[in-house]
This record gives structure tokens, C-alpha cells and sequence, in this order.
């Protein structure tokens, strides 16, 4: 029954922990690129699901001055939003970097699968 | 009011930050190379003068980046470890782009020469921030700039292969920061700060009293792995031969001699400024990497044993010298880390040396890279035969040269280590024995007499070229004889720290 | 193993390799090692290494999962207020933020100035990604056809006829608003939720909409490439140069002459605002700068 609350009130983290290993898992082993990004953006999603589940505090609310009461007691902890928002930048900067490679890729040898590529690399020019 | 050299070290990771935003502004790649040059050797001689400062006056000091102390705001550490560190990494990035001009001139399209060297000047400033920043955060999100500049230089020369080189080594380092992320959501959870002397205030605390030890290994254990990922260590440095072996050269010479490099120091400063060497060793972390580094520098071996590629043979071999680094820090022990530290120097010269002069000879066979190709070129380019001889002979580890000085510290790091000395002294003799395999049939290939050859393409002496090999043969043959101030400098900060 | 092939390995040295025993396979003449040959199907190696590769890689993954979800039940309790994680340095940035940054939003204040190196870094991130965008995709030899080009002239060709009059009219009334609320958005960015981020996103969307609805060319005629790199630039450049001086002046303990003015007027926090409006105009320039590489590959 303890645990049973315990792993109710850790749901946002443990959520957090398995989107991790979901997008872990098919940023690997997945052939296609388009579902490798996707699996990227899940694994760094889970990981801001985490940071901004650390910085809730029951029954708080967002770190924005209301009324000029600046009383630390009735705010959340700023910091993980803060570090949310720059992962969040430079998730969405990979995302369109690896993009920009893929649309190359495609261009190039008209597939998103990764092993087909790498095998067709391997036999068209090998320097 | 601060003393004036304190603000060297912001100065130089502005410097390059602005410099690599105004780059992409200049028409013509040349003028920008030229730009990129005269930022690294500006840096270079800052943090030279910055060196002779604080080992001069014994000082290590923190920066603050802002108007706000400690925990609050941001700040860079910097001893003079770090100093010398920063200087050699801006003179080999410096000197790796002299080197690689021509390369450069025919391997990348001339309109997107401006943003390789954006891309240049970004690494450097996040070798800069790596070594010197004292909070997790700076050095995760200039681990990403890293990552990215690395990526777009690797795929600067825009063939088929390279952009499928790149997408595996995009994919592995991005594995790696979400590795180091989710630790340092945890650490950040369980300490509630980034900065390292709180971090390390805290973390010796919860040591101390036990609670938290799981959560302890495993942060400590997942920053290792995200960092070791992202710096090829053994299992996981599948990406790095097809990446460092086919960029251009100068490109191969910065990310095989510095990018691996800049999260090795960031992990050395994580390991004292964070968790403390002996919380390390007591969380099992360092025996881990010491297997891992002896493995990788056998398989690294091995493998380049097998490779007949000239770049990638060097690419593979840089595996097996990050293996060596990787065996220091598992050694647990200050000397360990001082000759990981002082192997992080003699490879950033090394490898640079071996790709350009590699770079150069195979420019005068037409770009033919295969050691059979290659058959006496040295012939044809005295100075690159003889470099490539300097490194190579350094690499197998031939007294005098760096590479000898190195395996000398690792043995000297390994003795009262009880079972691990015989690991270590097994593992160097056989490394270097397999380092000789391959090295010296390379060396005998391209000295071989050029009989019944038609002469290659008769290329002008690149006087870039020749200062670059010149300079970083005499670096390897220096840090091979006079290491002994580089030695007590590195011994100081690490007691320090 | 050495030792077994010296005479051929001595061969290989003097550069009189016999021909290899078994003639070379048409499909894969470059593949062959001097010192080795390897008869398999290369195609066959990746095969195999592939499935080899998804075992360990699911292996690892299950652990790595498996060792964090243990490693969480050891770590606080989710939403209690007496968190390691809420300690000293959240305190000060709520409670003092105000009076020292004069930002109504602690998330802003936080990032704008308490940490404002990280957020530098994160703006260079962005610049990095649109340079190797722009790398990979303008326009050039390597990733261009002639059958491509033909291509694009006819698409363009045609955009004038096909564009549609009911997303046009549309567009023409809702275009003025996102940018209004996208600029309203970065300029209160220091007193109400959003900022700078969420700001020059809206004006990107915006921008990608109006070009999607007009046409690239008509986008385009305002917004050409050389606008594109001087803004993008000088923004970023401004940004560093405004954060250089505070940092110089934070460290040296210099007086700074940049006043935080009066709290939850738009004009006040000092330089947050000036780094907001600067990374404003770095986000609305990537994202519109994305969309046209994307689909085009040049301005």
C-alpha cells in the first residue's frame, strides 16, 4: 500500500523515466530518420517532464509577482523552468539541424532508411 | 576593483563567441580563415601570458559572469592547469587550420567556407567554456554548441558518406547529452544547485552521511557514461572512425586532437569540483572506466591494425589514446589524473601533427588516402615525411618524443596500485607493441623508394602548411623532453582543487 | 599472425604486392584491405552488425531505464515544499528578484540575468543551428540539379495563380495581429508570462504564414537574405555586446549606468528588456529562415 502511494505521487517522474527509455530505445534502433528525430524529441521532452516536475511545490503558484508580494512561500522554485527553456532551445535547434541532414539524405539517395544509406555509402564511394 | 588578468579568460570566450557571429558576414572564405587564425593565436597568447600569472603567482581564481556572487549567478574557474589547457587547445586549433588551407580550399564549396570557420571559432569558445566554467549548466548547454559545431564540420565536406558519418555521430552525442541531462536534473533534484563549490559542499555532505547514495552512483555514473559517449570512449566509438577519418583535414586534426578533449577536461573538472576524487573512487566510478579504457585502447589498436584507410587508421588510433586518458582517470588516484591530463596534452599535439602531414601527402597523390597509395610520398614532401615520422614514432612511443613521456606517467601513475599496476603495465606494453604494428609498416610505406612511380601532382610548398608541421613537431618533440614545469604546474592545480 | 605473412607483408612494403589469389568482386573493387580480403557481402556485414547492434542497444536500454526508475524511488518526494531543491538560491531569485533584476517574472529575471551566460549560450545554439541549416541547404552544386532548378522556376511560375483568395483575405486580417500579440509578447516578456522565446516564435509562425499565403516571392521582397544574416547578426551581436559590458562591469565591481527604472513599467529591468526585443529577433528570423530553407533552399 506505501508503495503504492509512493509510486502515485512520483507518476510525473516515473512517466518522465519511461519516455526516456521509449525514446532511448527508438532513437537506436529505429531505421527510419524522421521517426529517429521524433524519438529524439520524446527523450528530451521526458527529460523537461522530469526538470519541471522537480520545481512544483503543492499548491504554489508560477514564479510571476503578483500583487507585489515577493514572499518565496508562495511561488515555485524558478530555477528548473529556466533550465527547461534553454534544453527546450537546444532541443529545437538539433531537431532542425538533423532535419536539414536528413532532407540532404534524401536527396541524395531517396530513402529515410538509415541501413539501406549506410550500405548504398559503403558502395558508392568509400572515401 | 579585480587585477586585470582575471578577465582574460572571459575576454577570449567572447572573443571567439563574437567572432564566430560576424564571420558568416565576411564574402570571402579566405579573409575568414585568415580572421579565425589570428582569434586562435590572439587566445593563445592571452592564456599563455594568463598561465605565467598564476603559476607565477600560485593562484587559481573565480570569474563572476555578472552582478551576482556564487550561487546565484554564473562563474568560471580557472587555475593555471586550465590556462595552459586553453592555450595549447587555441594553438592547435589555430595551427590545424593553417595546415588544413588547402584542404580546406578544395574540400568545402566556396560559399560555405564562412560558416566552417563560424564553426571554428564556436569550438573554440566551447573548449574555452568547457575548461574554465564552474557550473554544470554552462558546461551542458556549451556541450551542445560543441556538439553542433563538431557535426558542421564534420559535414562540411558535403559527400554522401560524410552526412551519414554525421548522422551517427549526432545520434551518439545526442544520446550522450540526454545522459548527462537527466543527471544533472538529478543532481540539481537531490542539491537544489549547479554551481560546482555548492555542488561539492553538498555532495561530500550527503557522502558523509549516506542518504542518497544510490541516486550518488548513479548521477555520478551516468555524467561519466554521457561524457565518455560523447568522447568515444570503448563501446561506444563506433561513429568516430567514418567521422574523423573522412572530413577534410584540418577538420579531422581539430575534432581528433580537441573536441574529444573538451569533454575529457570538463569530466576531470567534474570529477574534482563536483563529486571529489576519492567520492569517485568510492562510488566503484574509476574502476569501471579503467576497464573500459584498457579495453578501448586494445580495440582501438586492433581495429587500426586492420584498417588500410591512412585517416581512418588515425582515427581509430585516437580511439586507443582516448582509452589511455580513460585508463588515468580509473587509476582514481592524483597521479592518474595528472597523466590522463598530461596525455590529454600530448595527443592534442600529436594526432594534429599525424592528420595534417597525412592531409598533405595525400594531396600530392591526387587525394589517394590508402597507405598502398601512398607509397613513398614521404618522398615527395620532406617535411610532412618527417612530421608524420615525429608523430608516429611519438604515438609508438619512442623516448624523448610526448608519447613516451605519457606512458611513462601512466606506468609511474600505476605503481602501489596493488592489482591494478599489473593490469596497467600489461596493458601499455601491449598497446605499444600493437601501436608499433601498425605505425611502423605505415612509416616503412611511406618511405619506401618511389620506383617506376609517376610523380604526383607537383603542388607548391603551402608555406601554412610548413609552420603548422614545423610548429607542432617541435610541441611533440618539447613536451616530450621538457615536461617537467608543464608536469608541476598540472600537480599544483590538481592538489588544489 | 604477423609473423605467418612476413613475405607478403615485406611484398606490401617494397610495393610488389602480388595480384590478391581470388579475382575482384565488380560490385565492391574499392573494398579491398592490402593486407586482408574479405570475401563477404558488405551489405551482408551491415545485416548482421545491425541486428546485433538493436539487441545491445535494447539491453542497454532496459538497463539504464530499469537503474533510474530504482534510483527515483530514493530521491525526494514530488511537490514537497522542503525539497533540497528549494533552498537559498530560489529563495533569493523570488524574493530579491524584483529589487535586483526590477523583472515581475522570476523566470525572466532568472534567465535574462541571475544566469544570463547560460542563456547566451543557448541564443549562440540557435545562430548554430540556422549556420549549419544555411550550410546544408542554400543552394549550391553539391545539392542542386539542373532538373531541380527547372523544377523551382516552375513552381514559382505558377504561385501567383494558385494561391488561394480565401487564405489570402484571411491572412491579410490575422497576419498585423500575430505580429502585434508576438511583439506585444517579447515586449512585456520581463512582466508577464513569455519573453523573448515565445515572442519571436509567434513572429516567426506569423511570417512562415504570410509567405505560405502570398507566395515566397512577395515574402521575400521585404525579408531577402541579406536582411536575413544583417538581423540575425546584429541582434546576436547586440545581445553580446549589451551582456559583455554587464558581465565586465558585474565582475570588476564597475558602476553600471544602466538604471532598472521603475518595477512593472514596460520601460524598466535595465537591459532585460534590450535582450529580449535581441532575442526576439533571433527566434522570428530562425524559425521564418527555417521554413525557407526548407522548402526552398534560398531566399
Amino acid at each position: 500500500m506505501e508503495l503504492l502511494e509512493k509510486i502515485l505521487s512520483l507518476r510525473f517522474e516515473i512517466a518522465a523515466f519511461l519516455l526516456f527509455g521509449i525514446g532511448f530505445i527508438h532513437l537506436l534502433v529505429e531505421k527510419n530518420l524522421i521517426k529517429k528525430i521524433i524519438a529524439f524529441n520524446v527523450m528530451d521532452s521526458s527529460v523537461f517532464l522530469f526538470l519541471a516536475s522537480q520545481g512544483y511545490i503543492a499548491g504554489r503558484a508560477a514564479p510571476i509577482i503578483t500583487d507585489g508580494i515577493t514572499d518565496a512561500a508562495r511561488y515555485i522554485n524558478p530555477v528548473p523552468a529556466g533550465l527547461v527553456l534553454t534544453g527546450i532551445v537546444v532541443s529545437v535547434s538539433i531537431s532542425a539541424f538533423f532535419l536539414a541532414l536528413t532532407q540532404r539524405f534524401y536527396h541524395r539517395y531517396h530513402t529515410v532508411d538509415f541501413d539501406e544509406i549506410m550500405i548504398l555509402a559503403q558502395e558508392k564511394d568509400v572515401d | 576593483m579585480l587585477p586585470f588578468y582575471h578577465n582574460i579568460p572571459f575576454f577570449c570566450i567572447f572573443l571567439c563567441m563574437i567572432g564566430g557571429i560576424i564571420m558568416p558576414l565576411h564574402k570571402n572564405g579566405r579573409h575568414a580563415l585568415r580572421m579565425t587564425e589570428v582569434i586562435c593565436f590572439v587566445v593563445c597568447a592571452l592564456f599563455a601570458a594568463l598561465c605565467l600569472f598564476l603559476t607565477h603567482l600560485g593562484e587559481c581564481f573565480s570569474y563572476q559572469m555578472g552582478h551576482f556572487p556564487a550561487p546565484w549567478g554564473n562563474e568560471l574557474f580557472v587555475g593555471p592547469m586550465d590556462a595552459m589547457l586553453c592555450a595549447l587547445f587555441a594553438l592547435v586549433l589555430g595551427l590545424s587550420l593553417l595546415g588544413g588551407t588547402n584542404g580546406m580550399q578544395s574540400d568545402i564549396l566556396p560559399q560555405k567556407q564562412t560558416f566552417y570557420c563560424t564553426m571554428m571559432c564556436m569550438t573554440l569558445a566551447s573548449l574555452l567554456a568547457l575548461t574554465t566554467t564552474n557550473d554544470l549548466f554552462t558546461g551542458y548547454v556549451f556541450m551542445e554548441i560543441s556538439t553542433l559545431a563538431a557535426c558542421a564540420i564534420v559535414m562540411a565536406r558535403d559527400t554522401g558518406p560524410m552526412i551519414a558519418a554525421t548522422i551517427r555521430y549526432l545520434i551518439l552525442s545526442l544520446l550522450g547529452s540526454g545522459l548527462f541531462l537527466i543527471a544533472l536534473a538529478m543532481l540539481y533534484c537531490i542539491t537544489g544547485h549547479l554551481l560546482m563549490p555548492q555542488l561539492l559542499q553538498h555532495v561530500l555532505r550527503l557522502h558523509e552521511s549516506g542518504v542518497y547514495h544510490v541516486p550518488l552512483t548513479v548521477i555520478c555514473g551516468l555524467m561519466a557514461l554521457g561524457l565518455g559517449i560523447k568522447s568515444s570512449m570503448f563501446p561506444f566509438y563506433a561513429w568516430l572512425p567514418p567521422a574523423h577519418g573522412g572530413a577534410t583535414t584540418g577538420a579531422s586534426a581539430v575534432l581528433s586532437g580537441l573536441v574529444l578533449k573538451g569533454y575529457l577536461v570538463f569530466l576531470i573538472r567534474i570529477f574534482y569540483r563536483v563529486f571529489s576524487l576519492p567520492v569517485v573512487h568510492s562510488l566503484h566510478v574509476t574502476d569501471v572506466l579503467l576497464v573500459f579504457g584498457i579495453a578501448g585502447m586494445l580495440a582501438g589498436s586492433v581495429m587500426a591494425l586492420r584498417e588500410g584507410h591512412s585517416k581512418r587508421m588515425l582515427a581509430y588510433s585516437s580511439v586507443a589514446q582516448i582509452g589511455y586518458i580513460f585508463m588515468g582517470l580509473g587509476l582514481g588516484t592524483d597521479a592518474g589524473v595528472m597523466a590522463a591530463v598530461f596525455q590529454i596534452l600530448a595527443h592534442a599535439v600529436t594526432k594534429p601533427l599525424l592528420f595534417l602531414c597525412v592531409g598533405r601527402l595525400s594531396e600530392l597523390r591526387h587525394h589517394e588516402k590508402r597507405f598502398d597509395r601512398l607509397r613513398g610520398a614521404a618522398h615527395e614532401d620532406k617535411l610532412a615525411g618527417i612530421g608524420f615520422t615525429v608523430g608516429a614514432l611519438s604515438m609508438v612511443g619512442i623516448p624523448l618524443l610526448t608519447g613516451f613521456t605519457a606512458k611513462l606517467f601512466f606506468a609511474d601513475a600505476s605503481m602501489g596500485g596493488r592489482g591494478r599496476m599489473w593490469a596497467v603495465l600489461l596493458a601499455l606494453a601491449l598497446s605499444s607493441v600493437l601501436n608499433a604494428c601498425y605505425y611502423i609498416p605505415a612509416l616503412l610505406a611511406l618511405w619506401a623508394k618511389p620506383e617506376g612511380r609517376k610523380p604526383g601532382a607537383s603542388l607548391p610548398s603551402s608555406r601554412g602548411f610548413t609552420a603548422a608541421a614545423a610548429v607542432l613537431t617541435a610541441c611533440v618533440v618539447l613536451l616530450g623532453t621538457a615536461s617537467i614545469p608543464l608536469v608541476r604546474i598540472i600537480q599544483w592545480e590538481l592538489s588544489m582543487l | 599472425m604477423k609473423k605467418l605473412h612476413w613475405d607478403s607483408f615485406a611484398d606490401w612494403v617494397n610495393g610488389t604486392t602480388p595480384e590478391p589469389e581470388c579475382p575482384p568482386l565488380p560490385e565492391l573493387p574499392k573494398k579491398r584491405k592490402p593486407r586482408r580480403t574479405r570475401p563477404q557481402d558488405p551489405a551482408h556485414r551491415i545485416r548482421i552488425f545491425s541486428r546485433l547492434y538493436r539487441v545491445i542497444a535494447l539491453a542497454v536500454c532496459l538497463c539504464v531505464v530499469s537503474v533510474l526508475l530504482y534510483t527515483l524511488f530514493q530521491l525526494p518526494l514530488f511537490g514537497a515544499p522542503d525539497n533540497p531543491a528549494v533552498n537559498e538560491v530560489s529563495r533569493r531569485y523570488v524574493e530579491q528578484g524584483l529589487s535586483e533584476t526590477g523583472a515581475v517574472n522570476m523566470v525572466t529575471g532568472m534567465i535574462l540575468d541571475y544566469r544570463a551566460f547560460d542563456t547566451f549560450g543557448e541564443s549562440s545554439v540557435l545562430f548554430l543551428a540556422v549556420a549549419c541549416v544555411m550550410m546544408l541547404l542554400l543552394r549550391d552544386q553539391n545539392n542542386t540539379t539542373p532538373a531541380d532548378i527547372r523544377q523551382l522556376q516552375r513552381e514559382r511560375a505558377a504561385e501567383p495563380s494558385c494561391c488561394d483568395p480565401i487564405l489570402q483575405k484571411v491572412v491579410a486580417v490575422v497576419f498585423p495581429c500575430i505580429l502585434l500579440f508576438g511583439i506585444y509578447v517579447v515586449l512585456n516578456g520581463h512582466l508577464s508570462p513569455g519573453g523573448g522565446f515565445a515572442g519571436g516564435a509567434m513572429m516567426g509562425a506569423g511570417l512562415i504564414l504570410y509567405s505560405a499565403a502570398y507566395g515566397m516571392d512577395a515574402a521575400s521582397r521585404f525579408f531577402s537574405q541579406k536582411h536575413f544574416r544583417i538581423l540575425t547578426t546584429s541582434a546576436l551581436l547586440c545581445y553580446a555586446l549589451s551582456k559583455a559590458y554587464s558581465f565586465f562591469t558585474g565582475a570588476n565591481d564597475l558602476p553600471s549606468c544602466i538604471s532598472l527604472g521603475c518595477p512593472g513599467a514596460i520601460f524598466s529591468s535595465g537591459l532585460i528588456l534590450v535582450l529580449n526585443i535581441c532575442v526576439g529577433l533571433i527566434v522570428a528570423c530562425t524559425m521564418y529562415g527555417f521554413y525557407i530553407l526548407f522548402t526552398k533552399g534560398e531566399f
